[in-house]
């Protein structure tokens, strides 16, 4: 890992002033947010990024609070690690959802220094773009290696021009949770559904997954409160690996029933698309039917509309379809 | 894999740290130490700390204070290893990069990979490794139920399965199998110990309620 200058600020007024301006382009890769480092580590070891400065968020107080409010939501600070997600008590009994996911990222070691707003921001696990030598669409060349390469764990939903997979278990169960984004930048505050934080390829700029200028840091999540009937939940994730790993498809699924029949539904899949993939047609579809077989079926194709398969990865249909039917079984029961 | 791989990431420093000079842009001659402390306890008003080139922190490792020369990029694995007096030796370097398990130690009572943990980050706060367990020469349960359970082969792995299972049962001495199982998936044996790890802290965690533990 090359040499870096290690910005220690004491506030996040005096880390914004340390990031370049959104249009120094030159200057965005010569600064980097260090937060628990789980993967920016990764990246400045393998050289794919070499910045000169890196901005240490942990010593920002009060960033790493988890703040249940009065109202029933939550305030999750982006530097909360996925192991304190996991452990809170309140936050289990009330958004287990979110719990359960940030359970199944990676191992113990990882968990215990990976953070919220780190695990959001990670950047793509594909071998082309982890490979140093490999300047693939997202690190500024042409073109997508995996496309017509080894595919085998990339997107099967929109993908292109790069065909990259989100790698967060948080994402699409706090996008299935309803959660805002925060984000403050250097001309002020703004916060965002979480579901537009994620930009695809094709939509935002393929050499990002979101949607951060290099002024603007993520600093909390915010999730509302649980409103209606009681909602029931589950996030599943399938590994190559059992040990741990990236999901080679995750599904995660809200469900707010009205006797044996659904009222609401939020189903979010992760592993598959460049961003967490958000299935409004199959959520439609649930209202109002019971969960029997057919509509397993009719929702796991609903979800899966549109996929389109590299040469290597078509398993990812029959695999995330068997995961929903697993979910919608298990919320039934 | 590019043959680089098989580096420590980091290791030129190690060289680099005791012939570069501090630099502190703005913070005045202070040990780095207390200000990385400072910075990371300060209130706003405080000013931002730049680090830079070799500097001098102080590391609570095992429960001694220990002064080192380390730079920003340093890890605390490289740290331990390489910065410390004695060397530090039990937690190993293998992957590199957060994979393995072999570097594991206790960052405030919790497994961390020390290979993705930058010594600076370790500053006020209790690092642990495998050689702070046994008090007196006397092994730990955990130790000593690896040894009996044969949970060994090439023992490169040995250290961080140490203390992955020891933080596992600290916080829980009836953890169930599959609870050491998943307390241990971020460690790899490649020897193939694992069902003899497994019987070593079941095996430990038995020895640990006896002697009244929580």
């Amino acid at each position: 890992m090359k040499a870096f200058e290690l910005i220690q600020p004491a506030s996040l007024d005096a880390a914004l002033e340390a990031l370049p301006g959104a249009r120094d382009t030159k200057a965005r890769d010569r600064v980097k947010l260090l937060a628990g480092g789980q993967d920016l580590l990764g990246e400045l070891k393998e050289h794919l990024i070499e910045p000169q400065t890196l901005v240490n968020l942990k010593s920002i107080p009060g960033l790493d609070a988890i703040e249940h409010r009065d109202d029933g939501s939550l305030r999750l600070g982006a530097l909360v690690t996925l192991a304190r997600i996991e452990e809170d008590r309140t936050l289990r009994e009330r958004f287990a959802l979110l719990a359960e996911a940030a359970g199944a990222v990676a191992s113990v070691q990882i968990r215990n220094a990976g953070t919220l707003g780190g695990n959001l921001c990670q950047r793509p696990r594909c071998w082309y773009y982890r490979h140093e030598q490999a300047v693939c669409i997202k690190k500024g060349g042409s073109e997508c290696f995996a496309y017509g390469g080894l595919n085998k764990y990339n997107a099967i939903l929109g993908g292109g021009p790069s065909y990259i997979v989100h790698p967060s278990d948080v994402a699409p169960a706090l996008v299935a949770l309803e959660a805002q984004a925060v984000i403050r930048g250097k001309r002020g505050e703004r916060q965002i559904p979480l579901e537009q934080f994620f930009t695809l390829p094709s939509e935002g700029s393929v050499l990002r997954e979101n949607v951060l200028t290099s002024e603007e840091i993520l600093t909390h999540v915010i999730v509302p409160a649980q409103s209606g009937a009681p909602w029931r939940s589950t996030y599943l994730k399938f590994r190559e690996r059992g040990s741990y790993d990236f999901a080679l498809s995750a599904v995660a699924l809200r469900l707010s029933m009205d006797g044996d029949k659904v009222r609401a539904a939020r189903l979010v899949l992760g592993g598959v698309a460049p961003i967490p993939w958000r299935c409004e047609k199959a959520e439609k579809a649930l209202v109002g039917r019971e969960i029997d077989a057919q509509t397993a079926e009719f929702v796991g194709k609903l979800a899966l509309e549109g996929a389109e398969p590299l040469e290597h990865n078509a398993y990812k249909i029959l695999l995330t379809q068997g995961l929903i039917t697993k979910a919608l079984r298990k919320l039934a029961s | 894999m590019s043959h680089d791989q098989l580096q420590p990431a980091d290791a030129g420093d190690v060289r680099a740290a005791f012939t570069r000079r501090s630099l502190f842009r703005g913070a005045g001659a202070l040990a780095a130490g207390s200000i990385v402390a400072d910075a990371a306890r300060s209130a706003a008003a405080a000013p931002s700390v730049r680090l830079e080139g070799a500097l001098e922190i102080e590391l609570s490792i095992n429960g001694a204070a220990q002064k080192v020369k380390v730079e920003p990029r340093t890890t605390l694995l490289n740290a331990l290893r390489n910065h410390c007096s004695p060397p530090l030796t039990g937690a190993k370097l293998v992957c590199d990069r957060g994979s393995c398990g072999a570097c594991t130690v206790h960052v405030d009572g919790r497994p961390v990979y020390s290979c993705m943990t930058l010594a600076i980050d370790a500053v006020g706060k209790k690092v642990t490794t495998v050689e702070g367990l046994a008090k007196g020469g006397e092994l730990t349960e955990v130790q000593r139920a690896i040894c009996e359970h044969d949970g060994s082969m090439c023992g490169f792995c040995t250290p961080g399965f140490v203390m992955s299972i020891t933080a596992c049962l600290e916080r829980k001495p009836d953890a169930t199998l599959d609870e050491i199982k998943h307390a241990c998936a971020g460690n790899l044996c490649r020897c193939g110990t694992y069902p003899h790890l497994f019987d070593a802290a079941l095996a430990a965690g038995r020895a640990l309620r006896a002697k009244g533990g929580k």
